[in-house]
């Protein structure tokens, strides 16, 4: 390729560079506005009052009146505990995102690392079942739940995180660039286990590709709807979204638009604050493969 | 190369024994199930276990009786609802995703690029991720009561348009405003993903490319693209599959009844619950067209699949060719 002839003076170079930041800057800045819009939408509304209608761009005064009601004792009573829900929700996330990387790791790694007879088989079985609508299964879903008695409990909420197609295909896909079979076989002639190679050597170089599925994990399931609206049926044992729901179809009498803008808020702020707390991982990078050369 | 002595491959199956159980109980099971119903007539009166499921479906009286393929000829002939609903959501998946892969590849190869060296990264990229983080169903809500009558985008609308029927009652509107509210929240997660990639990419190349003399067009795709590959497909194939089940958003804008732009805007999934929440839902037919779901996706997915690693290979190849 004539290379060559692009390099041009070292101002010109300058000025493209300039040229370049400057764009870059502008539409990242534009973008940061679209997505901060439902947000701010969303405060301003929290603030305003029980009927709205179009649209306010400076926060109403409601505010501690919507606070108010959303943790009175009717308000509990008639859509669900709100800490209740939110605690709900916290478990039921918590634990189906740590199981899920955990096994879905464990799962790449018996593919990424050994040779066995169904190794093709079982990889592909799993591509395959990664195109199933999780639509699909729920109606059987549901009934077996239902003859064991599971209905109302949240293992089914949990326990089917272990065998997480999408999250697999994201750590092999890890595995397949970030951690050669040198670093097993190294472990291996140290006399490490295979199981504790996995646990004290594997996981610390998977932890950015763990960083980024916790979030996606729990941010799905704290936002999922479909299953819990299916399973749960106790008020006490409601999700954020089932109370969310509950208050979306409130008769016109008992609908209060600032509560339920409000408890969508409230509603997100955890799953901001995991994510910022966890974005520094990403943000770091994902490590470079451990064996380098 | 690498030598495996049989000893090891116990570890394989077994490593691999919790995902099969559970995939096995929770999933493949019920998906079974679903297969064998839509070979079934199978009515549950009044109950719809899969939709609007306000009371017990226990109660619910069933009939399940074989009807072969009925099922299948019927989402097939007919006024062609289950095709039409296909093209819908690939029309209103690719309005948002289109925007959606080029905006973050763009995103993401600025974020790594080692000369433009974007500053306050960490702030961009948290907030670009944000929405999605907010539900699906409270993004729709609120672009409903913006683009409704009354809502501060209708009146914008209506200044520019001149029409005073609001977009929610086009069909194109309507897919747009979806469309745009999937691009709202996967963009962000896309460029995550994406960076993730670039990142893995050796540095050495990109130095060594600027030494040569690349410019960034050259670089991207001559470096990152082929690079980022798997990626790339794995993006695709979980943003073509999450969009095939599409529900939230497409039922919310469109929520009131006899709606007429509903079939425009209806979706394969949202059909399969509105054959459920019927009086009398049909499971076999909902089945059925889940099945069918199932099927074209694995289809879309395997050949992206195949085109993906075919390159990759390849790549490989010339790699170890290189370093050799």
């Amino acid at each position: 390729m004539p290379m060559s002839t692009d390099v041009v003076g070292h101002s010109n170079d300058r000025t493209r560079l300039l040229v370049r930041r400057i764009i870059a800057y502008v539409v990242l800045i534009l973008l940061v506005l679209i997505s901060l819009f439902p947000f701010y939408l969303l405060i301003v509304n929290a603030t305003r009052g029980k009927v709205q209608s179009g649209i306010e761009w400076i926060p109403s005064n409601l505010l501690g009146k919507n606070f108010s009601s959303l943790f009175s004792a009717k308000t509990s009573t008639a859509y669900g505990s709100v800490f209740g829900a939110l605690k709900n929700s916290l478990i039921i996330s918590g634990l189906s995102a740590i199981l899920s990387i955990y096994f879905s790791a464990l799962t790449a790694y018996a593919i990424h690392v050994y040779d066995f007879k169904l190794k093709k088989f079982a990889f592909t079985f799993i591509l395959i079942v990664m195109m199933v609508p999780t639509q699909a299964s729920a109606i059987g879903f549901y009934r077996l739940m239902k003859d064991w008695g599971l209905n109302n409990s949240y293992i089914p909420l949990i326990v089917p995180a272990i065998a997480a197609p999408a999250v697999f295909y994201f750590m092999k896909q890890y595995m397949d660039s970030a951690l050669p079979l040198e670093i097993v076989e190294a472990a291996r002639i140290d006399g490490c286990g295979e199981f504790r190679t996995f646990n004290s050597i594997v996981i610390p170089i998977l932890k950015p590709a763990f960083a980024v599925q916790a979030i996606f994990t729990f941010v799905t399931n704290w936002n999922n709807y479909f299953m819990p609206r299916l399973i749960i049926e106790d008020k006490s044992k409601y999700t954020v979204p089932l109370v969310l729901s509950a208050m979306r179809n409130a008769g016109p009498l008992e609908s209060d638009a600032g509560l339920f803008n409000l408890y969508i808020v409230i509603a997100i702020l955890p799953v901001v604050i995991v994510y910022l707390c966890l974005s520094k991982f990403i943000i770091r990078g994902v490590a470079l493969g451990s064996v380098k050369g | 190369m690498k030598k495996k002595s049989i000893s090891y491959a116990k570890w394989g199956y077994i490593f691999l024994i919790p995902f099969f159980v559970v995939y096995i109980v929770f999933s493949l099971y019920p998906l079974i199930q679903t297969f064998y119903n839509s070979f079934h007539e199978y009515i549950i009166d009044r109950g719809s276990i899969g939709g609007g499921w306000t009371t017990e479906a226990v109660a619910a009286e069933e009939q399940i009786k074989f009807i072969g393929i009925d099922n299948y000829k019927e989402i097939f002939s007919a006024d062609g609802t289950l095709v039409h609903s296909f093209i819908n959501t690939i029309v209103i998946w690719l309005v948002g995703f289109i925007p959606q892969i080029a905006v973050s590849l763009l995103l993401a190869t600025w974020f790594t690029d080692l000369r433009l060296k974007i500053k306050a990264q960490g702030f961009f990229k948290t907030v670009i991720y944000l929405p999605n983080v907010i539900m699906a169903s409270a993004i729709a809500f609120m672009f409903y009561t913006l683009f409704n009558q009354g809502g501060a985008m209708y009146d914008l609308v209506c200044r520019i348009t001149g029409n005073e029927d609001t977009l929610l009652n086009s069909v194109w509107g309507t897919r747009g405003i979806i469309g745009f509210i999937n691009f709202l929240l996967w963009y962000g997660n896309t460029t995550i993903l994406l960076m993730a990639a670039i990142m893995g990419v050796d540095t050495s190349l990109y130095e060594s490319a600027q030494i040569d003399g690349a410019n960034p067009t050259q670089t991207f795709w001559k470096i990152t693209i082929p690079l980022i590959k798997p990626l790339l497909s794995y993006v695709l194939v979980t943003s073509m599959i999450g969009g095939l089940q599409m529900y939230d958003v497409p039922a919310l804008l469109t929520n009131d009844e006899g709606n007429p732009i509903v079939n425009g805007v209806r979706t394969a999934r949202t059909l399969v619950m509105e054959i459920q929440t019927r009086k009398d839902s049909n499971v076999g037919l909902a089945s059925a067209i889940c099945v069918v779901i199932f099927i074209v996706s694995a289809v879309l997915g395997f050949a992206i699949n195949f085109l993906g690693s075919d390159k990759r290979d390849g790549k490989k190849k010339k790699k170890k060719a290189k370093r050799g």
